[in-house]
């Protein structure tokens, strides 16, 4: 991915980030509904708390199931700092808010994370389980922090506005939550390219080999997972500020699942895979629970699918197929990504008819027996109905698996003559 | 004058069974030392408590005049001790030069820095580049070590072993898995790439014992039973009779 570059500087580069701040900055011109501005604000807080959970997951091969610990945390003490600059008792602008939020992730980090980086692998998981029931627990019996039920709401309208931006309209708050992602993501990106960036790959790849190179193992977990920690309690800060309401949930075990669901969808082993997951993570916490009550299904058996198919996540699906695109080879396979599409889309059609026919009867039944799915009226206790869902479904299944096959042996037949290829041009 | 590597009275027990018994060895620097010795007699568990991957039951183990029997695996690397594995122990999922720039990146004096580019880290590219051209893999600069042949990734873990600037090495079975042709070819880049250090390596193949050593050292159950020049070793009643003696090791010299 990354090599030490003898040019002077990268053209590549320059225009990745520059597109990158474009998209940031046109995509509330894009999208200008409401519910899309909240949308943008709540996807660049997802980017950034992906991306740092992708410093431990992806980097350095630590799988935790607790970092909802650091961004929460960080919205906590982000959003009591922000009470206290209302109450008159502290003077930070609210634009450095989400830094005390980082500040936070810091100490927390280095509290935690000491118990926490001592070990490596399965043990790690569980401690970091361990650590995440023991804050969830906490924030159910001090109430004077977490705030109980109701959890701590604050007002971000606070101080002095400068230029006029007071940080009460959604763009202006969008905005800021921009800046603080293009400066995270730049910075976690920065990190990947120094010393300790890459010693954390060495030791995800083999600790043991690392201990007789000179690296203290447990030291390097420790270091990143304080830097990890840091960028977790930016986003937490910017969450705080965005929804000036901080719940005990921001700590919970779901919100640290969604983390390691989406780092994976996205693909940890690419520095932007966790950007793709992040922004996947809102629209389906916001849009995809918004059109069925069988969201979360729906997410488990995409996870399934990938966890077995595609362990590389979106980002190495897309970096497998740029590869075959760089060849001109993309022209052989396009039919059978379309075949591959349109026969997953039936089984899907099957499959979600009978899903939500379920859920109907177990949620609704007080409503009647049908259903609107897809524009077509179902009867939940009907045998036609059933039957018919059955029927598009094996057969979409059927198609798919034959299609899936053939797809199979042409990809296999297109990395020989890419294969090839290589070797023709090594010898050129 | 202290020695390069001094091991005194050295004992190690798993559970009830002892593996090393009182192991003596003093060498030089600047030696080149092979240790030899039947299998199971605990020539790689000395050189897993050397490198500080065990601790010694009892015992003392000094690295140029100091103490290191409890330090850790990277403290006594920091020292100047560095080893090669017998299974391949490498990065695999990282290029052929980034695997040698983490072995630099210690002694370089990088340590942990989150502060500085990879990219001006200047002196430790060019020594990890020297390194490369050393094990002569500069052609694979840019290809994961898990893509690389067999003989190769033994390259690289020597690659890894040296880089780091240590001035005692210790190789654990480098050859094992090569073909007679690879192993010859690999003797000589072992011997350049060792040019002014302390050596110990574990070897089987007799061929290359006498070939690489100044001084051969003979394990057997726990003890070292000689430690001479190749010649000496070569006529010591006890080593005859314990190791040296058969048929096949005799072939072995023979060849080469």
């Amino acid at each position: 991915m990354s090599s030490y570059k003898f040019k002077p500087y990268n053209v590549g580069r320059w225009v990745i980030w520059s597109l990158f701040a474009i998209v940031l900055i046109c995509a509330p011109l894009v999208f200008i509904s409401n519910l899309s501005g909240t949308i943008l604000a709540q996807m660049g807080i997802a980017i950034i708390a992906c991306l740092s959970y992708n410093i431990l997951l992806g980097q350095g091969g630590m799988l935790s199931f607790g970092h909802a610990v650091y961004t929460g945390l960080g919205s906590f003490v982000a959003i009591h700092a922000l009470n206290t600059v209302t109450a008159g008792n502290a003077n930070i602008p609210v634009t450095l808010i989400p830094l005390v939020g980082g500040l936070a992730g810091i100490g927390f980090a280095v509290l935690l994370g000491y118990v926490t980086t001592k070990k490596a692998g399965t043990p790690f998981a569980m401690i970091t389980l361990g650590v995440a029931e023991l804050v969830f627990a906490m924030s159910l019996m001090f109430s004077e922090f977490f705030g109980g039920e109701a959890g701590i709401s604050g007002n971000r309208v606070v101080g002095q506005s400068v230029w006029g931006i007071t940080f009460g309209p959604q763009i202006q708050i969008y905005y800021l939550i921009a800046i603080y992602t293009f400066i995270c993501v730049a910075l976690m990106y920065a990190f990947t390219q120094t010393p300790l960036g890459r010693i954390l790959n060495a030791v995800r790849d083999n600790p043991e080999r690392v201990e007789f190179i000179g690296y203290n193992t447990q030291r390097v977990r420790y270091f990143a997972f304080i830097i990890a920690g840091f960028f977790a309690g930016i986003s937490g800060g910017l969450g705080a500020l965005n929804f000036e309401i901080v719940t005990a949930e921001v700590v919970g075990a779901g919100r640290s699942g969604g983390y390691l669901l989406f780092t994976f969808l996205g693909g940890a082993t690419f520095f932007f895979g966790p950007i793709i997951g992040g922004i996947l993570m809102v629209l389906a916490f916001v849009l995809l629970s918004e059109f069925t009550k069988a969201w979360l299904l729906y997410l488990g058996l995409l996870f399934l699918i990938m966890v077995i198919y595609a362990p590389g996540g979106i980002a190495s699906l897309i970096m497998m197929n740029l590869r075959v695109a760089s060849f001109g080879k993309l022209k052989q396979i396009w039919v059978s990504y379309l075949a591959l599409f349109v026969t997953s889309l039936v089984t899907l059609v099957g499959a979600g008819a009978m899903i939500e026919m379920i859920y109907h009867l177990q949620l609704n039944s007080t409503l009647g027996d049908t259903l609107i799915f897809m524009g077509v009226t179902l009867n939940a206790k009907g045998v036609d109905s059933w039957f018919g869902s059955l029927f598009i479904m094996l057969t979409g299944l059927g198609l798919f698996e034959a299609v899936r096959r053939q797809f199979l042996m042409e990809w296999g037949d297109i990395q020989v003559e890419i294969e090839k290829e290589i070797k023709r041009r090594e010898a050129a | 004058m202290s020695y390069a590597l001094e091991l005194k009275d050295l004992r190690k027990n798993f559970g009830k069974t002892e593996i090393i018994r009182g192991a003596n060895l003093a060498v030089n620097t600047g030696e080149r030392v092979a240790i030899i010795g039947p299998n199971g007699a605990g020539k790689s568990t000395l050189f897993n408590l050397i490198s500080g991957r065990f601790g010694p039951t009892s015992g003392e183990i000094l690295l140029n005049g100091q103490r290191i029997e409890n330090k850790t695996p990277y403290e006594i690397n920091r020292l100047g001790l560095s080893r090669s594995f017998q299974i391949t122990n490498i990065f695999p999922k990282l290029s052929v030069f980034e695997n040698l720039r983490c072995a630099v990146l210690w002694s370089s004096g990088y340590k942990y820095t989150f502060m500085k580019f990879l990219s001006d880290t200047k002196d430790a590219n060019d020594l990890a580049m020297k390194y490369m051209e050393m094990i002569r893999l500069d052609k694979k600069r840019d290809l994961l070590a898990m893509n690389l042949t067999y003989a190769e990734q033994r390259a690289l873990e020597i690659g890894i072993t040296i880089a780091g600037g240590s001035n005692v090495i210790l190789l654990d079975e480098p050859t094992s898995g090569m073909s007679k042709s690879e192993t010859t070819r690999f003797i000589s880049l072992i011997k350049q790439v060792t040019v002014g250090k302390t050596l110990l390596t574990v070897e089987h193949d007799m061929g290359v014992v006498f070939g690489l050593a100044d001084k051969i050292a003979v394990v057997v159950y726990g003890e070292v039973i000689a430690y001479d020049t190749p010649e000496a070793v070569r006529s010591n009643h006890r080593v005859q009779e314990a190791y040296l003696g058969s048929p096949v090791a005799e072939a072995q010299v023979g060849e080469h």
